[in-house]
């Protein structure tokens, strides 16, 4: 059957490889390709220098939440530690270009790929344990990971931080904000584009069999040690690609970034995104990352207001509350995410004049 | 040997007080299996009630001992029924970001209302409780908690074992859906499972308070502490968490007096992930055998 122009109100499937396929009708592939023009065109020339960091921002954090989906919302393994996983993306290429002049085009793939090892090290306990033991395995290997980061000092140089050299590709230098949205939506754009792809392809399906039901998936054949191991990998190397980015980004690094709360905000941006939905992932990196921007303006306005510091109050935690209020409130309410309200936002405009 | 002994005495001291915040965590995970991430808020929480009513309200002691028992014991019940309830049947992840969410706000509203520096109670612990042997010194708040676990100990064992509602609780702590074909009233049992965990919690944060003086942040970060003591000890065994706090209470002294200073705050994790992979149910825990 030929592409459709529209969705049409039913289901009209009539084959695997429409069932699979990513753009059911060419508007949405017009409409994706407009969008990203539109971004690529418009965003690094119009925005100003601090919208355009925030943009960068969400742009990194969207890449490790990614990983962190195809982790939890499609093998269904709960990670505390991702957090540490992109610390140790960000140090291994501080590491690999400040010690061996790596340039940053090979140690950002090769942080990936030593983070995906680190990962699959703290996946091993997923061979026996499962749900909550399995977690709470990954939260004491976010503790160890950030214990080694510090206390390795000839490697990792402790509290005093690594500083990065900035990327350069044939004499061209990339600094500033402008010529790191390049680097970072391109990066994004692959790393999705590839996200998308696995979760089509037989270890996707796999992924998705261990998360419905681990033993009918052993039961189906799925030797699900190594699909739950491959799993820990891809999501670490996601990790580890972001926080590398992270890092030639910021320039100087230590260790105080990745702690705990950094893995609690990747699994938030998971839930609020959506869990087992890739672009729910981007909306939830763009959720929280906007959260946070917004309510450190909001705090810094409160504190100014002069009711408020007579009263000795101090409005910084109201930070902490508003977001975990968020996760409470989007759990609660709507536990399929942004993704789930954009899905009926959407069919709400298909199905009017009939739309539920 | 003085060296050894005293780090010996403290360590056991250090245990009781991890065994004895790790106390209210098990009783919800027996009674509703929810991993609950707020613990140490609710630690906090417990301990700034305490205060106020002594500092700001200059209520009596055990006036305010009793009040705020009954205020944790409502907040207890209010968190289930607002943010757990809804929650019953639903995915693990849920539950625990759940409780990770709820455990931001507590923070932040504690530290909203009274702020992050340290505060200390005033002191009213009798001096008899104070134990001198040899060159051994054990201040009095560590008999107390020496006291108060023991006492607790036998309580939840005697309320586990025989009273109706102890067995209710572990009825639908081993399987929800026979305990309510059974006729057992599953919301009750959680709403009531909560309300005695948040008291016994706030209970261990006033101890802990005592001790250490009340901080949001020292309270949290035992809250964490609580996971390697229930692993070792077994998830769903309250005698389990105080040996297992025990344990970790002595391996973080001793490591950190004969070994290194900085390793001892991560020793409990190692041997978390080590007690996982050998024996994944802890000392006391029951086995469920599962292979995946």
């Amino acid at each position: 059957m030929k592409k459709m122009s529209f969705h049409p109100c039913g289901n009209y499937r009539e084959s695997y490889a429409e069932e699979l396929s990513i753009f059911e009708t060419w508007f949405g592939r017009v409409c994706l390709g407009g969008f990203l023009l539109l971004l690529f065109g418009l965003a690094p020339f119009f925005l100003s220098p601090y919208l355009l960091y925030i943009l960068n921002n969400i742009g990194i954090f969207a890449i490790a939440a990614i990983g962190l989906n195809i982790l939890i919302g499609y093998t269904g393994q709960i990670s505390l530690g991702h957090g540490a996983f992109f610390g140790v993306g960000a140090y291994a290429a501080a590491i690999l270009a400040t010690r061996l002049n790596v340039p940053f085009y090979l140690s950002i793939p090769a942080a990936g790929f030593i983070t995906a090892l680190v990962g699959m090290i703290f996946g091993i306990p997923s061979g026996r344990l499962k749900g909550l033991y399995l977690t709470i395995a990954t939260l004491a290997g976010q503790f160890i990971i950030e214990y080694v980061l510090i206390q390795w000092e000839s490697l990792t140089m402790g509290t005093m931080g690594i500083t990065l050299p900035s990327p350069s590709i044939a004499g061209w230098t990339i600094s500033g904000d402008k010529m790191f949205f390049f680097l970072i939506f391109l990066s994004l754009v692959a790393t999705t584009w590839f996200a998308v792809n696995i979760m089509r392809s037989k270890f996707g399906r796999a992924f998705i069999a261990i998360r419905d039901n681990d033993r009918a998936a052993e039961g189906m054949g799925i030797p699900i040690f190594k699909y739950k191991l491959l799993s820990f990998a891809i999501s670490s190397f996601y990790a580890g690609f972001a926080g590398a980015i992270w890092a030639y980004y910021m320039v100087s690094i230590t260790t105080e970034p990745f702690n705990l709360g950094l893995s609690v905000e990747f699994i938030a941006m998971v839930i609020i995104g959506g869990m087992g939905n890739i672009p729910g992932a981007i909306f939830g990196a763009t959720f929280i990352t906007v959260l946070n921007e917004v309510l450190r303006y909001a705090t810094g306005i409160l504190m100014n207001v002069s009711v408020i510091t007579s009263m000795g109050l101090n409005m910084a935690p109201l930070r902490e509350f508003v977001f975990g209020l968020a996760i409470v409130l989007f759990i609660l309410l709507e536990p399929k995410g942004l993704a789930e309200l954009w899905r009926i936002l959407r069919s709400s405009f298909r199905l009017w004049p009939f739309s539920y | 040997m003085d060296f050894f002994l005293q780090l010996l005495v403290n360590g056991i001291c250090i245990g009781l007080l991890y065994g004895i915040s790790a106390m209210g965590f098990v009783m919800i995970f027996k009674a509703s299996s929810v991993l609950n991430f707020a613990h140490g808020e609710l630690l906090a929480l417990g301990a700034f009630f305490f205060l106020s009513l002594v500092t700001w309200g200059k209520l009596p002691i055990i006036v305010s001992f009793l009040l705020t028992l009954v205020g944790c014991f409502l907040l207890g019940f209010l968190i289930e029924k607002f943010f757990l309830r809804p929650l019953i049947g639903e995915k693990l992840i849920f539950v625990i970001m759940l409780t990770v969410g709820l455990a931001a706000m507590f923070k932040g509203l504690i530290l909203l209302i009274w702020g992050g520096n340290l505060h200390t109670y005033p002191p009213f612990l009798p001096d008899a409780l104070e134990i001198e042997l040899g060159s051994i010194y054990i201040a009095p708040v560590y008999s107390m908690t020496l006291l108060i676990s023991v006492v607790f100990l036998v309580l939840f064992g005697l309320f586990f074992k025989k009273s109706s509602q102890g067995i209710y609780m572990r009825s639908v702590a081993d399987n929800q859906k026979a305990a309510l074909s059974l006729g057992v009233h599953v919301r009750r049992v959680f709403a009531l499972s909560w309300a005695i965990a948040a008291m016994v919690a706030c209970m261990s944060g006033i101890v802990l308070g005592i001790i250490n003086g009340v901080n949001v942040h020292d309270l949290s970060a035992i809250g964490l502490k609580v996971f390697p003591v229930v692993i070792l000890g077994g998830l769903d065994s309250i005698g389990g968490a105080i040996i297992g706090g025990i344990i970790i209470g002595l391996l973080e002294t001793f490591t950190g007096g004969y070994l290194n200073p900085s390793l001892r705050d991560v020793v409990p994790y190692i041997v978390l992930v080590f007690i996982l992979m050998v024996k994944p149910y802890g000392l006391f825990g029951l086995v469920e055998i599962e292979r995946v």
